[in-house]
């Protein structure tokens, strides 16, 4: 698609989305929002650029291919899960620690684990769709 | 047949040093010996009537334990298991050397071992059925080591499939046998063999139970895949399909014999299949010309031999059992790995083309030698001690001249295959023609094992003292229950009619094998006259490959239409019926707190809905649908439902941008054509969901699990969005299932994106 408008404002837009999911999958916990959420806040940056510019374009910006992305998304997820075998809790147990006050948890690396999964799930789906058509 | 081992040179094959292939080699052979070395001491309490038990929890919930067991029966096995493991391994490390995947089969054979171990020594039911299957995978993975080979791949598909078949039924057997029990743990079934017998679910339990017992131990009408898994390599065969995993059936039989013998169901099933078996194999020995083949006919005579003796319930058929276990592995292991000597040094496994290789092969022909008399059972061999019990047990049985009669037949049959299968090659002229090969003697390493083998049969028939009070009497007594219950090993019973049978067999074997070589070919005619299972087998695929053909062919047809036609109509008839069952709801709208905005939102539902149900254009239906799916949205956002909202949003965002790339693709919309039928259903399933919907109106909430979720959110997970708490902590499980269903499916659909012929019309 060849529009100066949209070229021009997925740039931007597509940071501020980026930036936004994340902000959604921190303050899932206590707020709306969260790993399902902001993954596909994420994807939809990208989606975006994909759209202005090709997803060849969009493939290069993301660096890393979004069926590793997935991947590594459901690495981190089992790996939160087995955290709780350290405290000898059953699988996937939520363990919390508390760095200075600032509360750190194996459920936030879970949510992180979700976001990727998603994100890159979508992307590999429509990257791939955009490349076919 | 499996081709001759790939590489073999025989220059290299006559040079000996500690191993052939390296570590791969060495080391599964250590393994196998210290193990054999570690069972050792536990002859002696063992032999006072005394297990050793080990338990860790496993599934604390079933009261399923990590339990093991070594009695009698246990240590017998574990120490034919590891002892001939450790020969098999020390003479395939010779005769594979350098085979490129040497590592592979010893990494497969080790495996087996452990898991033959595990099968003998566990203490629970289903640590059991695990072992079990096991087995039958290593066992699979062996047959079909020599994988180029199309009859490699097909017989070892065979046996997973049967074994695998039978193990299935024997699940279920072991799991009915638990409740039946009330326990899993063996040892304390064995302890209420009586209320099992009277338990309602015996018959259930017996045929289920034997299925697999008897599918692993090759029975008749389960033999066929026994011969055929003789493609494996041959150590694969000496120790596999002779000495071990082939009697895990039977250890399965006798391990549960005290809980399930004595009734007439157990006592006439195995009765009669082990006598057919033992009959029918050892005429089938007698007509094969491959020493491979005879042989293997030959473990199933004796396979069918204990299982006939588990039959019956008398101290002399018991005994017999242990004492005949122990000189079948032995001398069969032996003869397989002569067997193994002959092909790889004189390069052919033909009966009629092998013959005066006894001054080429000097320690082979003598390891054949002392197996061949141990198996023909003369004494003072071990196979001699054997034979006596067996006929002892066969007349003490509940049907004297049945199991008598069959045990003559098989022995004189026994007697013609042991000579010209161990005597034959070595000592008589070839029939037709020179051996192919100049033959030389084989490496140590592939005459030690069998010679000890064959020596151990003369050993233990010279001082069966030994044998008896180490492991026959202890293993019996596993079966008895009774340590002192056992009858004695010895050469000399005195005149009795034991005595007169032995007699009796070598006569009636000794005429045998003189007809054998004018009258294998009408044998051979006479048999083939029967039924073969083994065809049955080949046709039974088949048949069920062109079942699954006709249904996918009338099922798949490869039309979108269809499909949802037929989802719908599933939904249609599922949903429809189970309404009528339960009563229809009332069929009233409550829109007492109907309001503007809400009707706003229902218009734009119904609206969009309709607009993609009528629009010719695919951009104003995909629009159309967007309305509908914002507007859902729009009712979440209202009752308060944040995340859900905005996921939909999300959703529906990606869903109209996914259609609109697809859309590209598309044709054109063809005018709507008025189908009766589609309208039909359309109306059906919109009807029965919107009575659904009225229905689940009118039953009251329990809300109970949402309270507890908004009460214990923040003190247990110190978070205080309800939504996403559920999905990351408690459901956290349930969350993981569905991100790898998402990783699933959009590798799968990448996949079919980027395959070359992914959108081609190829419907199977």
């Amino acid at each position: 698609m060849n529009s100066v408008i949209l070229t021009a404002g997925s740039r931007v837009l597509a940071g501020l989305l980026l930036i936004f999911s994340v902000y959604m999958l921190l303050r899932g916990h206590n707020l709306p929002g969260g790993g399902f959420i902001g993954g596909l806040i994420g994807a939809t940056g990208f989606i975006l650029h994909a759209i202005a510019a090709d997803a060849a374009s969009a493939r290069r910006a993301l660096r890393a291919s979004p069926q590793s992305i997935a991947a590594v998304g459901l690495g981190i997820a089992l790996a939160a899960g087995l955290l709780s075998a350290v405290a000898g809790d059953p699988f996937l147990t939520g363990q919390w620690l508390y760095l200075a006050g600032l509360p750190l948890s194996s459920v936030l690396l879970f949510d992180i684990g979700v976001y990727l999964v998603v994100f890159g799930a979508v992307l590999t789906l429509v990257l791939a769709l955009e490349e076919a058509v | 047949m499996p081709p001759p081992p790939p590489s073999s040179p025989p220059a290299s094959a006559r040079a000996w040093s500690l191993s052939r292939n390296g570590w791969a080699g060495l080391a599964p052979v250590l393994l196998a010996a210290a193990l054999f070395l570690a069972f050792l001491p536990a002859l002696g309490p063992v032999s006072r009537g005394e297990a050793l038990v080990w338990a860790a929890s496993w599934v604390p919930g079933l009261g399923i334990e990590l339990a093991f067991r070594l009695d009698g029966l246990s240590l017998t096995f574990a120490l034919l298991i590891t002892g001939i493991g450790a020969l098999v391994l020390l003479y395939s490390d010779s005769y594979l050397a350098g085979h490129p995947h040497y590592a592979r089969f010893a990494l497969f054979l080790t495996a087996f071992m452990l898991s033959m171990l595990g099968l003998v020594l566990a203490d629970d039911l289903i640590v059991l059925f695990v072992f079990w299957e096991l087995t039958t995978l290593t066992s699979y993975l062996l047959i079909g080591f020599g994988h180029e080979a199309e009859r490699s791949r097909r017989n070892a598909l065979q046996a997973l499939f049967v074994t695998g078949a039978g193990g299935l039924a024997m699940l279920a057997g072991l799991i009915l046998l638990g409740a039946a029990a009330g326990t899993t743990r063996i040892s304390e079934i064995l302890a209420q063999g009586d209320a099992i017998r009277q338990s309602a679910l015996y018959v259930p339990i017996l045929v289920l139970v034997l299925a697999g017992a008897l599918t692993k131990s090759a029975q008749i009408p389960f033999h066929f895949w026994l011969p055929n898994a003789m493609a494996a390599p041959t150590p694969v065969s000496a120790y596999l399909h002779s000495a071990t995993m082939v009697k895990a059936g039977v250890y399965l039989m006798a391990r549960l014999h005290p809980a399930l013998s004595g009734t007439p169901g157990w006592i006439w099933t195995l009765t009669l299949l082990g006598a057919a078996t033992a009959v029918f194999a050892s005429l089938q020995s007698l007509r094969q010309t491959d020493l491979k083949q005879a042989l293997a006919w030959t473990t199933l005579m004796a396979l069918g031999t204990l299982t006939l003796l588990l039959g019956q319930s008398s101290t002399y058929a018991l005994t017999a059992f242990g004492a005949f276990l122990v000189v079948h592995s032995l001398y069969k292991a032996a003869l397989f790995l002569v067997v193994g000597n002959l092909d790889h040094q004189a390069g052919t496994r033909d009966l009629t083309r092998l013959g005066g290789l006894g001054r080429a092969l000097p320690m082979t022909a003598l390891a054949a030698g002392l197996a061949g008399l141990s198996m023909a059972g003369l004494p003072p061999f071990l196979g001699f001690i054997g034979k006596e019990l067996k006929y002892a047990g066969g007349l003490a049985s509940a049907l004297p001249a049945l199991t008598t009669g069959a045990l003559l037949l098989a022995n004189a049959m026994m007697v013609a295959v042991a000579a010209a299968t161990a005597l034959g090659p070595f000592w008589r002229p070839p029939a037709a023609g020179p051996a192919p090969r100049t033959a030389t003697e084989a490496p140590p390493a592939m005459w030690i094992g069998p010679a000890l083998l064959g020596l151990g049969g003369l050993v233990f028939g010279l001082a069966p003292e030994l044998l008896e009070t180490g492991l026959v009497a202890p293993a019996t007594a596993s079966l008895t229950g009774d340590i002192g219950a056992t009858a004695t090993l010895t050469l000399w019973h005195g005149i009795n009619l034991p005595l007169g049978l032995s007699l009796a067999t070598f006569a009636l074997g000794l005429a045998i094998y003189l007809a054998l070589p004018r009258g294998r070919a009408g044998l051979a005619a006479a048999l083939d006259g029967l039924p073969n299972l083994d065809r049955g087998w080949d046709r039974f695929l088949h048949g069920l490959k062109r079942l699954a053909e006709i249904q996918t062919d009338a099922i798949q047809t490869g039309r979108l239409r269809f499909y949802l036609a037929a989802s719908f109509a599933t939904v249609v008839v599922a949903l429809g019926s189970t309404l009528l069952a339960r009563g229809l709801p009332p069929l009233a709208f409550d829109l007492s707190d109907a309001n503007g905005v809400l009707a706003t939102i229902a218009l734009l539902l119904i609206g969009g809905a309709a607009l993609a149900a009528a629009s010719r254009s695919r951009l104003a239906a995909i629009a159309g649908l967007g309305v509908s799916g914002i507007a859902l949205s729009l009712v979440f956002l209202l009752f308060g439902a944040l995340d859900v909202a905005i996921t939909q949003l999300l959703v529906e965002t990606l869903v109209v941008v996914l259609v609109a790339v697809a859309l590209l693709r598309l044709p054109k919309l063809k005018p709507l054509a008025f189908r009766p039928g589609a309208a039909a259903l359309s109306a059906a399933l919109g009807g029965l969901v919107t009575v659904l919907l009225l229905a689940v109106l009118h039953t009251p909430m329990d809300l109970r699990l949402s309270d507890w979720f908004g009460a214990a959110s923040w003190p247990e997970a110190h978070g205080r969005n309800i939504v996403n708490v559920i999905l990351v902590d408690f459901r956290a499980i349930d969350t993981f299932g569905e991100i790898v269903v998402v990783v699933i499916a959009a590798i799968s659909a990448y996949a079919l994106l980027k395959s070359p012929r992914g959108n081609s019309g190829d419907t199977r």
